[in-house]
């Protein structure tokens, strides 16, 4: 007989135990409906605008970790052992307290900066906004890091406001490191957690909603039950349930395999577990390659990359994803496991057709092993799409040359958008094998990737766009390696012809 | 602060005029402390009813077609599912009682655009709902649909008869031009994207009575609609909305839909009903902003000076009228902004399509009227190769001649003239058109782009009869105040305002004064709140209402202390005679025993406006709100993608009652003007369906879109007319200040295409929304 597991966390420093679950109910639905926690909003259900957004709390290496996270297409039961705080929380949480003397407001610093500051109109995104900001809170301004009006346009872009244009909004998340602090007492709720991880539920034989902590249970559970709806951060499957309707008997959740959260270096790898946010994943390729920073702030909004996991997004196959023209061009491996064994295959092998792979229906993705950097590779990420933060790309085009003595030795060029699969541009890549690395060799690329894929049009893009975009980007990237040239700087690179006197004639 | 920094600059002069107690200040938000904390309540955070049920809507699968019939039977052996609601359930009339009467209340005969709702499944909970809702099934057969502006024109569609509005003589005007210039253009349209949902909650009470909970900017014309489709009497439905999560026009009409079919499903069912759409849902279901296609023929002197011009404005209305003949209207009423047209000629089509029924949006018309006279301009600058703001300039209104409207309003409260040269010196205008120049000619990459624009917008609503309000004044015998009026608050701080006009008049601390919910049963009758006119009608309502009490209360001071009336004072919590000075309360007490009334209505029509429809002449705005803003843009060649630089900001709103939301309607209104113009785009695809319908597919501006150059300030001069504490309007004209982005990136653009070999003073076209793809399409590098 199958059961639902209970739901355990920590929230207002207490224990909060629900049963009864349906393993498909988002966390939004159950803080809403259940817990009359109204104060949680849904302005799209499907992660796009930040309205739901929530913060979880997790130790990590001994510390507290805050995440802020969309509890619209998050699942329920996903939040099992966590802390959880929701807007109603900042003023209800005995362990939120006023730092040594301070005396506190009865607002939190992240609500109160709001209120001074005029960043309410509508108020409906402003749960959001306040969670976002108590997360920026407990993880930058507690830490002694200030908050910079760059750090909160980057970690509220997955936050959207109708009324105020933002910029009383990001004049609050700078304030709010002025006010008198508050902060969570991590000791204490570091103790709650602890115990509750002790007071372990009774592994269910047949739980509806099932999160092994190891691999080989993982892989077990994946062979029983085939038919499981496999989950890692939900925040594509999550729009399966809010907006298709699906419904799921049974769920299998990859992210408690500790054996899939872990980043490691061996043999000349970068080894990504599958159940590694994208957040912490795009942080170890971005420490690698700096050059990545703005690409990997352009995924989804951070909300969507707390929960998210690079694992789920090159399982689900999406050809508009932006994580796999990467991997492709930076020559990843993924790793398939089953109780019968593992193998891996370049990423670009993965793929069969839109949404379709060569996985068994008893293997799972378990670990993307990226080759680091060697001497002399020119890696750029191109994305294209209408917003610049917190959009899907028309277009992404990821080139890695290897440029040995002014000639291309190699090239690997992974792009997104263009086929009804992400795709690797071997056309392209031999086009640029074997030729000196110039503007020449730039537009022979661009010719190639025109010759080699045929985009579609769609509410994204038309289809010439796209080709030009092919056309253009090789360009882009000869011209950005022009070190020290006007052209080699990017759009956002630039200021305004008004703040340098000496800019003016 | 930062934001004191832009308001006190912004204050200026106006700081000379000393505040009032309440009025003048930047008072925060009356809920904001509530919205920070998550304790605000919007309707679908409001305690359920026992036995409360769930409503989803079914939507027609094609743009136009015959409906044979609906098969509910799959839908009705789900789980959880009581029923489906169907126009053979309506009791009363079965088309929604707009001036125009186009539009069912539940298709059931024709559907008219995909999304058009035909019939709503009844459940337990709102997942349930839309699960079934999916499985109804509809026999329709498909009709030939029309799909654009330009087929509607060539098939003669229209939900309304065109408007012509002449004077003078355009086409001799034209044929005896000095030079002259035509052109097309097109913009698109834009999804309001309120964060809060549309949706309704409709209780059944005893004795045939409802109460319906409505996200709603006119409960008045819910509480007519929904009577009107159960065919009870309005007495007996009550409708209330203490806030919208965000409305920007979508919820002025098109909310009436939700209420009623709540309405229709609870009447069914006999049981409470929410309805709450979905975001994709909402998006299929309601309307936008009018997208609209422009021809126009001008003529003008070697200066740029506009001598003649034929304009033709198609206006795309959707399915149905909706508010489609007033936004066009006001089109027409903005398509001159700032700038005399003596001789001109001017056609407005109402088109009628297959899509979604376009309804209002912030500006009502007024932005689609005020870009076309833009671009002319732009246009013809670049023609002469003349700088854009001197050809804007010397087309201005004129403050003694040249000062009369196309529709005979005489324009006597021009500030532009002295409101563009401040903004041209204060954000450096001249000297970064240079440095613009100069980046532009050694850079063939990046772009940049710089245009100075400036908006004259016309306060009233264009329908006189909307310009009436009432309020109600209530003082409780411990000396705290209570106001009710006809207004709804959408995030636009109208709340705060009224209580601070309501706090001065009675020289109470802010903090006496509470605003409560919107409800048709305190106030009959109200208009929407729309037209940028909230503050302007119901704060004076309240202030009027405010001065009764007052002035029953000076009577009974008077009496006290034998004095007039008149010398008695109500400030800082006192009442202050010649003689005596008491506190409020005491005052209260006293009057309460002496059976003086301590409560009372106000009522508030606008002055001097009057206008003939059938002429389209008079007087149809009380003033005109002004500003202007000079926005510095750049793009990159390679992409087409753009970037927003810089923004300056001088805008008009008279004497601010509150700077802060004032700056924040500026700021906002600015904002979302920029997404019109540059990310929002909505695509509907051959078959009509439309393809963005969610915040994945359709993009506001986020924070990256924001410059960290913004720059606001007011302009300090009290309004000229007689306006509640000499305030001007602010909700609407400074979305038109980012038509200013457009002219930028056209600007960009046209340096880009100058490099390319273009010839020197061509037409500039550029797609509105200007997205990455338009630009680079603009640019001559995508076909189609």
């Amino acid at each position: 007989m199958t059961t639902t597991r209970l739901i355990r966390f920590i929230r207002r420093g207490q224990r909060v135990q629900l049963a009864h679950v349906a393993p498909d109910r988002t966390l939004l639905e159950v803080l809403r409906e259940d817990l009359a926690a109204t104060g949680t909003k849904e302005g799209c259900g499907e992660g796009d605008c930040g309205a739901c957004t929530v913060v979880l709390g997790s130790e990590r290496d001994g510390r507290m970790h805050y995440e802020a996270v969309n509890a619209c297409i998050r699942l329920a039961h996903s939040i099992d052992g966590m802390a959880l705080w929701t807007v109603e929380d900042l003023t209800a949480d005995p362990l939120i307290q006023p730092a040594g003397d301070a005396a506190g407001g009865d607002l939190h610093p992240a609500q109160q900066a709001l209120v001074d500051c005029h960043g309410t109109q509508c108020g409906f995104c402003t749960p959001g906004f306040a969670m976002s900001m108590f997360g920026m809170y407990q993880n930058h301004v507690c830490r002694g890091q200030a908050i910079t009006r760059e750090m909160a346009v980057r970690e509220l872009s997955g936050n959207l406001c109708r009324c105020t244009g933002y910029r009383p909004i990001l004049d609050a998340a700078q304030q709010m490191q002025e006010l008198p602090a508050m902060r969570v007492d991590e000791a204490a709720l570091l103790q709650h957690l602890k115990q509750l991880a002790l007071d372990t539920q009774r592994p269910e034989a047949d739980s509806t909603y099932d999160a092994p902590t190891t691999l080989q249970a993982l892989l077990a559970a994946r062979a029983a039950h085939p038919q499981a709806q496999v989950v890692a951060g939900c925040t594509d499957v999550g729009l399966w349930v809010t907006k298709g309707h699906r419904r799921f008997e049974r769920v299998l959740d990859v992210t408690r395999a500790q054996e899939l959260r872990a980043v490691r270096e061996d043999g000349g790898l970068l080894t990504i577990g599958a159940a590694v946010t994208l957040t912490d994943a795009y942080a170890a390729l971005v420490a690698h390659w700096p050059q990545l920073a703005r690409f990997a702030e352009r995924f989804a909004g951070l909300p969507v990359r707390n929960s998210g996991t690079l694992g789920g997004n090159v399982a689900n196959g999406s050809p508009i994803g932006d994580s796999m023209p990467l991997l492709i061009a930076l020559g990843a491996q993924v790793e398939l496991a089953s109780t019968r064994g593992s193998r891996r295959l370049p990423l670009e092998d993965l793929y069969t057709g839109y949404r379709t792979s060569v996985m068994a229906a008893d293997e799972l993705l378990t670990f993307i092993h990226v080759p680091l950097p060697v001497a002399g590779q020119l890696l750029a990420a191109y994305k294209v799409s209408k917003r610049f933060d917190d959009d899907i790309s028309a277009v992404c085009l990821v080139l890695n040359l290897h440029v040995d003595a002014g000639r291309v030795a190699q090239a690997r060029i992974g792009a997104g958008g263009v086929a009804a699969v992400p795709a690797r541009a071997r056309q392209a890549e031999a086009a640029l094998a074997g030729q000196p690395w110039g503007e020449a060799a730039a537009a022979a690329a661009g010719q190639a990737l025109q010759a080699e894929f045929s985009p579609i049009s769609d509410m994204r893009a038309s289809s010439a766009y796209r080709r030009e975009l092919l056309a253009a980007l090789p360009l882009r990237l000869w011209r950005e390696s022009r070190q020290g040239t006007p052209q080699a700087l990017t759009l956002h690179e630039l200021s305004p012809l008004t703040l340098s006197e000496e800019a003016l004639p | 602060m930062k934001r004191d920094d832009i308001t006190l600059r912004g204050a200026g002069e106006s700081a000379a005029i000393a505040p009032q107690p309440a009025m003048g200040r930047s008072h925060p938000h009356e809920s904001a402390r509530a919205q920070v904390a998550g304790n605000a309540h919007y309707i679908d955070d409001l305690p359920e009813l026992r036995g409360t049920l769930f409503a989803a809507p079914v939507m027609s699968p094609v743009a136009h077609g015959r409906v044979n019939g609906i098969d509910a039977s799959a839908a009705l052996a789900m789980p959880g599912v009581h029923g489906v609601v169907l126009a053979s359930d309506i009791p009363g009339d079965r088309v929604f009682p707009s001036a125009a009467r186009d539009e069912a209340i539940l298709a059931s005969e024709a559907v008219q655009h995909v999304g058009q709702v035909v019939a709503l499944v009844v459940a337990d909970t709102v997942m349930a709902a839309r699960r079934a809702a999916r499985f109804v099934k509809l026999d329709v057969t498909p009709l030939p649909a029309i799909l654009s502006v330009q087929d509607a024109l060539a098939a003669q569609s229209f939900v309304l008869p065109p408007v012509h509005v002449r004077r003078g003589d355009a086409e001799a005007a034209l044929a005896q031009a000095t030079h002259r210039l035509q052109g097309q253009f097109e913009t698109g349209g834009q999804e309001h994207f309120y964060l809060e949902g549309q949706i309704a909650y409709a209780l059944p009470l005893e004795q045939g009575q409802w109460w319906i909970h409505s996200s709603n900017q006119h409960p008045g014309e819910v509480q007519h609609w929904v009577a009107h489709a159960l065919g009870i009497p309005a007495h007996a439905v009550r409708v209330e909305c203490r806030r919208m999560g965000g409305g920007f026009g979508g919820k002025e009409t098109q909310a009436g839909h939700m209420a009623v079919w709540a309405a229709l499903a609870a009447r069914k069912f006999g049981r409470p009903v929410k309805l709450r759409l979905d975001r994709d849902d909402d998006f299929m279901v309601t309307g936008k902003r009018h997208p609209f296609a422009y021809e126009y023929d001008v003529g003008f002197d070697a200066s740029g000076r506009i001598t003649g011009l034929k304009l033709q404005m198609a206006t795309d209305c959707g399915h149905s009228a909706d508010l489609s003949g007033a936004v066009a209207d006001r089109a027409v009423f903005h398509c001159d902004n700032a700038y005399f047209l003596e001789d001109v000629d001017i056609v407005s089509y109402r088109c009628k399509t297959h899509m979604q029924s376009h309804t209002a949006f912030r500006g009502f018309g007024g932005p689609q009227g005020v870009i076309a006279i833009e671009v002319i301009l732009g246009d013809i600058a670049r023609r002469l190769r003349l700088d854009a703001l001197d050809v804007r300039l010397r087309n201005l209104y004129g403050k003694d001649e040249r000062n009369v409207t196309h529709y005979q309003m005489q324009v006597e409260d021009n500030i532009l003239h002295e409101l563009l040269p401040t903004l041209e010196q204060s954000s450096d205008y001249r000297r970064r058109q240079k440095a613009v120049s100069a980046w532009n000619a050694v850079n063939p990459v990046f772009k940049r782009g710089l245009a100075i624009t400036p908006v004259k917008f016309g306060i009233s609503f264009t329908a006189t009869l909307f310009n009436q309000a009432g309020a109600l004044v209530h003082v409780y015998t411990d000396g705290s105040v209570q106001v009710n009026h006809g207004g709804t608050e959408m995030g636009q701080g109208l709340n705060t305002k009224v209580a601070q006009v309501v706090a001065d008049e009675l020289g109470v601390p802010l903090d006496h004064v509470m605003v409560t919910a919107a409800d048709t049963s305190k106030v009959p009758n109200a208009s929407a709140t729309a037209a940028s006119s909230g503050t302007d009608l119901n704060g004076r309502a309240a202030q009027y209402a405010a001065r009764t009490v007052r002035d029953n209360l000076a009577a009974f001071v008077s009496g006290l202390d034998r004095c007039g009336a008149g010398a008695v004072r109500f400030e800082g919590g006192m009442v202050i005679s010649p003689q005596t000075t008491r506190p409020w309360r005491e005052v209260v007490v006293a009057a309460y025993a002496n059976r003086i009334q301590l409560w009372s209505d106000g009522f508030y029509r606008t002055p001097k406006i009057h206008y003939d429809k059938t002429t389209l002449t008079g007087r149809p705005f009380f003033y005109f709100a002004y500003g202007a803003a000079c926005t510095e843009v750049a793009i990159d060649t390679t992409t087409g993608e753009s970037r927003v630089l810089a923004i300056d900001i001088l805008h008009d709103v008279g004497r601010s009652l509150n700077p802060a939301i004032d700056v924040g309607q500026i700021e906002g209104g600015f904002i979302q003007g920029m997404g019109w113009l540059t990310t929002e785009e909505l695509v509907w695809d051959p078959k009509g369906r439309l393809a963005t319908h969610a915040p994945s597919t359709y993009k506001i501006p986020a924070t990256s879109d924001v410059p960290e150059h913004l720059n606001v300030a007011l302009w300090p001069e009290a309004n000229r007319e007689d306006n509640v504490g000499g305030s001007k309007a602010v909700g609407e004209p400074p979305f038109m200040l980012a038509i200013s982005v457009y002219e930028a990136l056209r600007n960009a653009v046209a340096a880009a295409r100058a490099d390319g070999g273009a010839a020197a003073g061509e037409r500039i076209e550029l797609r509105a929304p200007a997205t990455a793809e338009n630009v680079l399409r603009a640019l001559g590098r995508v076909a189609g």
